[in-house]
């Protein structure tokens, strides 16, 4: 479980979240929705200790945030960023690779290089395995990084934006897989999502932020309407129920 | 790959010998290793120079890839970024304040100002944005040019001028037995560093990746910074500065066998060892009897090679 206690963040004079509270249960697809410039990256970079806390408290099961050991963490939780460096001649496998430098510090036994594998193949990099990054596409430079949060195989996998750039087919497949860790593994996603339509088709809760407070919260069904979408994102989008999850008109 | 780092450990071999064999006391390959006073020869002066040019180019090489993955930058090395030019300050002011100092203490100090110096340099262009790479090696350029007028000007008041040239333009002539050994330190630096090749190959991916991977980030980094400030203490003070190995090498290399230093690193080392000890050699052979420091032949053959990659094929390396 993540839980996130009266968070507060400044950047010089703005203030980009004002008194976050949230219970992340352990298992399921929680998604993350709001205007850009919401604090939906910065409330991700915090959980996952990119960026020092400033007020509040964040645990991520029995560990407290700023307290426990970084090594640790990273067994437990793997966040992939919004913006990573792509101008890099590593490897697709390599990078992949250092996916489960947490797990082997530096001396990767053979279930490592398995389970880099089964990755690859997963993400259907098998045949982009020997390129460079910088020789990739942005569709495809994604896939890569979202198998390297993926081979870290920790319990909380946070991902910000992760369909950037993904074709339909990754984009239904990556979405596939996330439903699958959690409902097979009990693994706990966290994902930020701007395409409402794929947070009300695969997650079990969505969180709406607004000018870094929690405007809405709860199951797809309740939160996606469109009073909700012209509350927050200040546009008249029709909601029609679809099979009985809502489809936001676009 | 492999055949490619046996082209170049032949090529290295090749050189090492012609290095071996050349040079202003006029001996013959055969009498040279014939005669006692060949030997001598090769003991004292020869090996010496051919072992210092190699460790200063497989060092600062080193050096420059891990400056260049702590900026997430490829265009920016110690010599060029005002670490070198911190050195060069550092043993300037230990002349000057502690003229008995012994040379290990002056190295001392002059890797502690190399420290203090590339600190700076993160400090100020961490603030720049990324969207701008070339805005970091040309403020790296500025920030070098500010310290070495600073330290010009206190060499100037201290009446110390011309030793200032001796540190500023890095050649081999002097170099002897006795007088060289620091320098398998900063080889030894270099060599630690392939310890932490993973860590270092991480730490170019960024802070965030790094951090998200159990990485102690600042803790990388500030070792990074240390193996650069060594390297470049060491090689200023016992060679003087050679600019443009740290910057070319890794770049090149990088080209052929990509960024993990695992694989990378020690390619790094050999073409870097390679390029100063055929500078050296160049710079003995050209205007015979008469020698060009080693600085000066990368400078010209760095600079062609830094534009190339700026505006040839090599434009998108930032
Ligand atoms: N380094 C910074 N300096 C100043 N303001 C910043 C900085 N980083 C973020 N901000 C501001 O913080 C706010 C929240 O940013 P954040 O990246 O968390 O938004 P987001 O919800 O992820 O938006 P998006 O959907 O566009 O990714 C924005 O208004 C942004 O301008
Ligand atoms: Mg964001």
């Amino acid at each position: 479980m993540i839980e996130i206690q009266s968070v507060s963040h400044r950047i010089g004079q703005a203030q980009i979240l004002t008194d976050v509270s949230l219970r992340l249960e352990r298992g399921g697809v929680i998604a993350l929705a709001g205007p850009n410039g919401a604090g939906k990256s910065t409330l991700l970079s915090l959980i996952a200790r990119l960026q020092p806390l400033q007020q509040g408290q964040i645990r991520v099961d029995d560990m407290q945030l700023g307290q426990c050991d970084d090594r640790a963490l990273a067994r437990k939780l793997a966040i992939l960023p919004q913006q990573v460096n792509a101008s890099s001649r590593l490897t697709v496998r390599d990078l992949v690779g250092f996916g489960r430098y947490p797990h082997h510090r530096g001396r990767p036994t053979a279930g490592d290089r398995a389970r880099v594998e089964a990755a690859l193949a997963q993400f259907d990099l098998g045949p982009l395995a020997d390129r460079q990054l910088e020789t990739l596409s942005g569709g495809q430079r994604q896939r890569a990084f979202v198998a390297m949060s993926y081979v870290q195989d920790t319990d909380f996998l946070l991902l910000d934006e992760p369909l950037n750039n993904l074709d339909l087919a990754a984009a239904r497949s990556l979405m596939a897989q996330l439903r699958q860790l959690a409902d097979d593994q009990g693994r706990t996603v966290v994902i930020v999502l701007h395409d409402i339509n794929y947070a009300t088709a695969y997650a079990d809760r969505i969180v709406v932020l607004k000018g870094g407070r929690v405007v809405a919260d709860g199951a797809p069904a309740e939160t996606v309407t469109a009073a909700m979408l012209e509350q927050v994102f200040g546009t008249a989008a029709p909601v029609h129920s679809v099979g009985g999850r809502p489809v936001v008109l676009v | 790959m492999a055949r490619a780092t046996l082209i170049a450990l032949l090529a290295l071999l090749a050189l090492v010998c012609a290095s071996l064999l050349a040079g202003v006391a006029g001996l013959d390959a055969r009498a040279l290793l014939t005669s006692g006073e060949g030997w001598e020869l090769i003991r004292d002066s020869r090996l010496p120079r051919t072992l210092a040019a190699l460790l200063t180019g497989a060092a600062l090489a080193v050096a420059g890839q891990i400056m260049q993955l702590i900026a997430q930058n490829r265009f920016v090395e110690p010599m060029t970024a005002g670490t070198g030019q911190s050195a060069v300050l550092g043993i300037l002011l230990t002349s000057v304040l502690l003229p008995g100092a012994a040379l290990p203490v002056k190295m001392a100090l002059a890797a502690l100002t190399a420290l203090a110096g590339s600190l700076g340099f993160f400090a100020i262009t961490r603030r720049l944005p990324p969207t701008q790479p070339l805005l970091v090696p040309l403020v790296g350029l500025v920030y070098g040019g500010v310290i070495g007028a600073a330290t010009a000007y206190a060499a100037f008041q201290a009446d110390m001028l011309q030793y200032l040239e001796i540190w500023l333009g890095g050649e081999f002539s002097g170099t002897m037995r006795g007088r060289y050994e620091l320098l398998w330190l900063a080889g030894l630096a270099a060599l630690a560093s392939y310890l932490v090749a993973d860590q270092l190959s991480i730490l170019g991916l960024g802070e965030a990746v790094s951090l998200n991977l159990g990485l102690n980030y600042r803790q990388v980094v500030l070792a990074g910074l240390v193996v650069i400030a060594l390297v470049s203490g060491l090689t200023v003070v016992t060679v003087g500065m050679i600019p443009f190995v740290g910057l070319v090498v890794p770049n090149l290399v990088s080209r052929v066998a990509g960024d993990n230093l695992r694989r990378s690193l020690p390619v790094t080392a050999l073409a870097g060892a390679a390029l100063v000890l055929a500078a050296d050699l160049a710079g003995r052979l050209l205007i015979h009897p008469f020698e060009i420091p080693a600085a000066t032949v990368i400078g010209i053959l760095g600079a062609a090679v830094f534009l190339w990659m700026l505006y040839g094929r090599g434009s998108h390396a930032a």
